[in-house]
């Protein structure tokens, strides 16, 4: 550096002008730093209020109304040849009776509803695992139907006229009697993850849901994480600098953009259409998905391969590597981590896309989970739209308990993702 | 050819013509050299006058840059390097190289030493691997240093020893030249002095070329010296005539310190 020339004036820093244009300058930055402040808090608010909403309404989903009743058995009703034929339904009515003697036969019908109409299975169900117990009293826990546990969770105002209420007075009275004699619990509603979906809320649960997401989404990965490491290798690493390869690049980007229900149309025709594969089984559901999941994959796969240092290429081709060996032994597996974390985030979207899924059927009404990937199943998006267009009460909060449920497995996905990141975040 | 070390003289290298295109970039114009066995050769000239262009035609690193273009006739031992039958991959464990930034593998030391060997298959057993990675790590002048610690991984040295780690892991494929593009430059004073130690020590063995932007390095530790400007090789001779009896006025200026 040679000094500057003697004749070059010195700045005045105190020059009122100077100071203004500084104290201008501060302010600008102040003020950006608020509207930065202002839109994070937006953000965060937005996404607080729609988390309590759905906690608000859902966790009521997540606990049941039961009732421990004594189901007197008796060879009358259940003939212990043939435990399974039994007239559980009347069962029922008979220990129902017992609790309410002076319920005249008429009163019995309605009396009958306040069980939820899983509970004769049920009942049978533990019968024909212990048919010892024909001839003598079972005492089993059953979730009580939809309005009484509305009832019980306080969503059913008992100030309203009666004509009004779902319930009558001498329901409501019914109800409170079993209350007072301690037979009603509300334990946490393991149904909500053991059964699969019903007509009755009282009884609908997410497994099916569950098994069929997980299901397809082994489909999914299956596809479209070989297939699109396959494609992202060639596409940075061998593949030669031309229009064709252009083309594909330019196409593979505009695939990540197409909307979901487009690709649903695409698998409805060719899958559907074609192939004659099967309706609303999460196999074709994951096809479906790994046509969605393919681009985003190979983005993140070639993001993650440009990354490695040019310096490591050049580092195992000068000691003689091949090009293979340089790709497989070097830069993919310094890519792994980047590509796995692309791999979970386009799985986590493929786990709440809902439109191609009902394009291809998984919404249809299925009340036992699947036990493969070819049987007829929902996913747990489809399935949050078919309880949120059910008209039941029930259904509700049951709706808000499952995106709760879906939100759960997002948020873990993306946690993992970004501690995967973390673990293995390198430095050169 | 006049000898200066023992086994010294013998040509190594022999390039004719040769040109490389960089796309529409002509950036080697007819360089014609003979390059010396058991001997230091470095390569000076401004920046961007094709130093490393030309030391990566000779270990044929430019076959993997996308639009460039080499002809002319390199011949290694009389052998053309470029005829269709040389497998790239097999000439590059005969001439290895060092780059200016040390680039270890993210792995162990041992693992880094050992990867040259292992893909050329030349050990036999772990044994026969051991051995060879404990001579290129001598050979290296780093073995005292990382003897205890074989297992830690190579980039956790400093940038000194990362660079030796380097070049005992180029020596382990027993090449025959060592290309070092600017091995200094990315160090310290006194890493520079160690490494300029070791490659007056490597000497004995290989046949090293050396681009250096320092002139005074070169003149440290090379015998012959070749002038790079603008794509063309200006003057190639001994390093003491070349530094202090140029013949071309543009070596002259460029040591004088008027270009570069
Ligand atoms: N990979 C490359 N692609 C295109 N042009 C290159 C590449 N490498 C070098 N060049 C060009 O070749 C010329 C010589 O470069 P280089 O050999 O790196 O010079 P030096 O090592 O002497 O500084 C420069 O004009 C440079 O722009
Ligand atoms: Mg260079």
């Amino acid at each position: 550096m040679k000094d500057s020339p003697a004749s070059a004036p010195r700045v005045n820093w105190k020059d009122p002008q100077l100071a203004a244009t500084l104290r201008a300058r501060h302010a600008r930055e102040r003020r950006l730093k608020i509207l930065g402040l202002l839109s994070l808090g937006a953000a965060f608010a937005m996404l607080f209020i729609l988390l309590a909403s759905l906690a608000a309404s859902g966790y009521k989903a997540f606990v049941q109304t039961h009732v421990t009743m004594d189901f007197v058995i008796s060879a009358r009703n259940v003939n212990p040849e043939n435990p399974e034929k039994g007239k559980y339904r009347k069962v029922i009515a008979e220990s129902l009776q017992a609790v309410f003697p002076e319920v005249g036969r008429k009163e019995m019908r309605q009396l009958r509803k306040i069980l939820s109409n899983g509970a004769q299975y049920m009942v049978r169900d533990a019968v024909v695992a212990d048919p010892s117990l024909i001839g003598g009293v079972l005492r089993l826990t059953v979730p009580v139907s939809d309005p009484y546990d509305q009832l019980n969770k306080g969503e059913i105002d008992r100030t309203t006229p009666e004509s009004n209420r779902r319930l009558s007075d001498r329901e409501i009275a019914w109800f409170d009697r079993l209350k007072e004699a301690g037979m009603i619990s509300t334990p946490f509603n393991k149904a909500l993850f053991l059964n699969a979906d019903s007509r009755f809320p009282e009884l609908a649960g997410l497994k099916g849901a569950l098994w069929g997401s997980f299901y397809a989404l082994l489909v999914c990965f299956l596809l479209s994480f070989p297939l699109g490491i396959g494609a992202a290798i060639w596409l940075e690493e061998f593949a030669p600098k031309n229009r064709f390869t252009d083309i594909i690049e330019v196409n593979i980007n505009n695939l990540a953009a197409v909307p979901s229900v487009v690709f649903g149309l695409l698998a409805l025709a060719v899958f559907l259409g074609w192939f004659n594969l099967p309706r609303s089984a999460a196999f074709v559901g994951g096809m479906t998905l790994a046509l969605m999941t393919l681009p985003t994959i190979i983005i993140a796969t070639r993001a993650a391969l440009k990354a490695v240092p040019p310096s490591i290429r050049e580092a195992a081709l000068g000691l003689g590597a091949s090009r293979q060996q340089v790709v497989f032994g070097h830069v993919l597996p310094l890519a792994m981590p980047g590509i796995l974390t692309g791999t979970i985030i386009g799985l986590a979207q493929a786990l709440g896309e809902t439109a191609p899924l009902l394009l291809i059927g998984m919404n249809a009404f299925i009340t036992s989970a699947p036990e493969s990937a070819f049987e007829p199943a929902t996913a747990l998006p489809t399935q949050i739209f078919i309880w949120a267009d059910s008209p039941e009460r029930g259904f509700a909060a049951r709706t808000s308990a499952a995106i709760l449920v879906l939100l759960g497995f997002l948020i873990t996905m993306n946690l993992a993702a970004v501690i995967l990141r973390r673990k293995f975040e390198r430095k050169w | 050819m006049n000898q200066q070390e023992t086994g010294a003289g013998e040509i190594k290298i022999s390039a004719r013509d040769v040109q490389v295109h960089y796309g529409d970039n002509h950036a080697l114009v007819d360089v014609s050299v003979d390059i010396s066995d058991k001997m230091v050769t470095a390569f000076i000239g401004p920046s961007g006058c094709g130093k490393s262009t030309f030391l990566r035609c000779l270990n044929r690193m430019n076959d993997t840059i996308d639009g460039c273009r080499v002809e002319g006739d390199i011949r290694l031992d009389g052998e053309d390097i470029y005829a269709p039958e040389v497998d790239p991959v097999h000439l590059r464990a005969r001439v290895g190289m060092v780059f200016q930034k040390p680039n270890p593998f993210p792995k162990s030391i041992y693992d880094n030493v050992a990867y040259g060997p292992r893909i050329h298959g030349l050990a036999k057993n772990r044994s026969e691997l051991d051995e060879i990675v404990e001579k290129s790590l001598r050979r290296g002048a780093i073995w005292d240093e990382v003897k205890d610690r074989l297992d830690a991984p190579g980039t956790s040295l400093s940038g000194g020893q990362q660079q030796r780690l380097c070049i005992a892991r180029a020596i382990a494929t027993s090449p025959e030249v060592l290309l070092m593009d600017e091995p200094c430059s990315a160090l310290d004073p006194i890493a520079t002095a160690q490494i300029e130690e070791l490659i007056d020590e490597l000497r004995r063995q290989f046949c090293v070329i050396m681009v250096t932007h320092s002139m005074q390095q070169a003149a440290r530790v090379s015998q012959r010296t070749a002038f790079f400007h603008l794509g063309q090789l200006v003057e190639y001779g001994e390093t003491g005539q070349i530094f202090t009896n140029p013949s071309d006025p543009r070596t002259e200026s460029y040591i004088t310190g008027r270009i570069g």
